[in-house]
């Protein structure tokens, strides 16, 4: 075994956790003297609570978590610090083929147009209430995640109430795959591989890469408690520097067939053996590569379509962590009645993530932010975001449940 | 006849997919008194079943992928009982750490005396503990087994081939192992080996 510090990381089995395998699997934590152990684990609150508890080191954070962590919403309160980002983008939509059947036949326009859709849900939603229909069920991933908000985001904007119109319930993403299959949900907000899973086992048609949805969205964090942060700035910059060298190492399209590999090798994100019906569907590193060429297969008849926006690890900015999008994920729990709008809340929120921390550990990186949104965000539809005004950007929002 | 505690009235709510560590934590359970204990084992339309129950506390597994499910609980405001995770308070924190150490984690509705509840997640936590000394007691003598049927296989094999008496062909496993610095089953599984390739 190599010496080192001993570090334990919690992960979730998702491919925005690439460069945390890749950083161990590739030996770049290793030759910055640090000896990672990587656990895979299979809920958000395990791995807050082992975060938060010190049984983890340092972990794979879904950003929202990090901040109601922070701000104590809904459970101990445990601030938390995040140098580095290790995922933009990367969510899709995906709905039932009959979901998808009725959307296409009430659209007015372009079904790839989320206001489109979106209104077009409006529609779906309509007649079933007029027919005393059930509500459509969605599924998402928690209740602090940006699959709540980014599902919240496209439906409001088309006049759907998330918490009136239709019902919105948490779901492990491995359990996602299945509740789609059985009818318990029509559709569901997750990050990849799952999108892909449903779509090659027919069961799913994806709607939308919610990067047509809001441009840039902060997906995944790596985060440290903030007083082990303040022991260990050392540590935690060596992190950094091993963590940025992977996500150069994954950007790289050259490496694409080797980090997909990685990816998918036994205790990391195996699919076939994660599913909630283990080894239904053998899950080979092609579907990795998809999510990471940003080319995606989005119904069973082969259609494929593609974004460069699909999962940026550490292109255009991505790992380099910023206090706007905490500020824009705060806004969302506002507006959907999580948290009260307050400065002081406002300001430990964007607190979590620390861009200082990121700069001194990686001097003189010049990144490269040309074509990027001016608000940080560039949502669909709705106003610019204005980190500073969050009350005035949620008084133009009409859908919302502000406390 | 012993008087019941005041706890009685609790309605606890276990939710265990593993149907023997389930049956422990309500034998235990019960034992100290509570009388009401129910259980979930089937995890479709979870929240359903919950509210259908409405529990006072609910105790779930760490491996268990649902606890995700159980976190939306805090939200529904239409819900008129909240349930809390676990202890919302940072004096809590031996207790919670045990219990992750442990691997079972607690929701308890609003409003209750953590007091209250404290002896129900130490039990819980003693019961997780006590399980786990059991699994592993229970893998230590399946793989003892295991060896021994290797072994035997390997005294079966150097008996033939070298015609020993059952004793001498332990003996000369068990020096090997001595001069190699190796277990005996693993010895014994490299003679297994070779005599397949020799076949």
């Amino acid at each position: 075994m190599s010496s080192g510090v001993k570090l334990k990381i919690g992960f979730i089995p998702l491919a925005d956790a690439a460069a945390l395998i890749v950083a161990v699997d590739k030996g770049f934590t290793a030759s910055e003297g640090l000896d990672v152990e990587l656990i895979r684990e299979v809920s958000w609150s395990n791995i807050r609570d082992k975060l938060n508890v010190g049984v983890f080191d340092a972990a794979h954070l879904i950003a929202p978590v990090a901040i109601a962590s922070t701000l104590g919403l809904g459970h101990v309160r445990v601030p938390i610090v995040a140098p580095f980002g290790l995922g933009v983008n990367g969510n899709a939509i995906t709905v039932s083929p009959s979901l998808n059947a009725a959307l296409m036949e009430m659209a007015d326009g372009d079904i790839l147009d989320p206001m489109v859709s979106a209104r077009a849900l409006k529609g779906v939603v309509e007649r079933r209430k007029a027919r005393g229909a059930d509500q459509l069920t969605f599924g998402m991933t928690f209740p602090f995640s940006t699959h709540n908000y980014h599902l919240r985001y496209w439906m409001a904007a088309g006049g759907v109430d998330p918490d009136e119109d239709v019902s919105l319930v948490v779901l492990p993403p491995p359990y996602m795959v299945d509740s789609l299959a059985n009818g318990h949900v029509d559709g569901f907000c997750v990050g990849a591989p799952w999108n892909s899973v449903a779509v090659d086992l027919g069961i799913g048609v994806i709607l939308h890469f919610v990067c047509d949805i809001l441009q840039r969205a902060t997906e995944k964090l790596l985060g440290v408690r903030a007083r082990w942060a303040e022991e260990n700035s050392d540590v935690l910059m060596r992190l950094v520097r091993a963590h940025r060298k992977a996500a150069d190492f994954i950007e790289d399209v050259s490496n694409h067939e080797e980090v997909a590999a990685l990816l998918t090798a036994p205790n990391r994100i195996d699919v076939a053996s994660i599913l909630a019906v283990p080894n239904r569907l053998d899950v080979a590193a092609e579907v990795i590569s998809r999510t990471l060429s940003g080319r995606l297969k989005v119904s069973a008849d082969g259609t494929v379509r593609s974004s460069d926006r699909y999962l940026m690890v550490g292109r255009k900015g991505a790992a380099r962590p910023d206090p706007v999008q905490m500020a824009w994920l705060y806004a969302q729990m506002v507006r959907w009645g999580q948290a009260p709008l307050s400065a002081e809340h406002l300001a430990r929120a964007k607190s979590v993530v620390r861009a200082d921390i990121y700069d001194a550990s990686l001097e003189g990186e010049a990144i490269d932010m040309r074509g990027e949104p001016q608000d940080h965000i560039g949502a669909f539809a709705g106003p610019a975001f204005d980190a500073n005004d969050i009350a005035g950007y949620l008084s133009s929002l009409s859908i919302k449940r502000t406390m | 006849m012993q008087k019941p505690p005041p706890d009685a009235s609790l309605k606890i709510l276990v939710i265990d997919e593993d149907p023997v560590r389930l049956a422990i934590l309500e034998a235990g359970l019960r034992e100290a008194g509570f009388a009401n204990v129910v259980h979930i084992s089937n995890m479709t339309g979870l929240l359903d079943q919950v509210y259908r129950i409405d529990p006072d506390v609910i105790l779930i597994d760490l491996e268990n992928p649902s606890r995700d499910v159980l976190e939306q609980m805090f939200q529904v405001s239409r819900i008129v009982r909240r349930p809390i995770a676990m202890f919302v308070d940072q004096s809590d924190r031996g207790t919670i750490e045990a219990a992750v150490d442990a691997g079972v984690s607690a929701y308890i509705v609003d409003g209750l005396k953590k007091e209250r509840v404290k002896n129900i997640l130490d039990l819980c936590i003693s019961r997780f503990n006590a399980f786990t000394r059991l699994q592993d007691e229970l893998d230590r003598t399946k793989s003892a087994l295991e060896e021994r049927k290797v072994i035997d296989r390997a005294k079966g094999i150097l008996m033939q081939a070298k015609g020993l008496p059952e004793e001498a062909a332990y003996a000369l496993l068990r020096k090997t192992a001595m001069n190699e610095k190796r277990k005996i089953a693993d010895v014994a599984q490299s003679v297994i080996t070779a005599s397949e390739l020799f076949k």
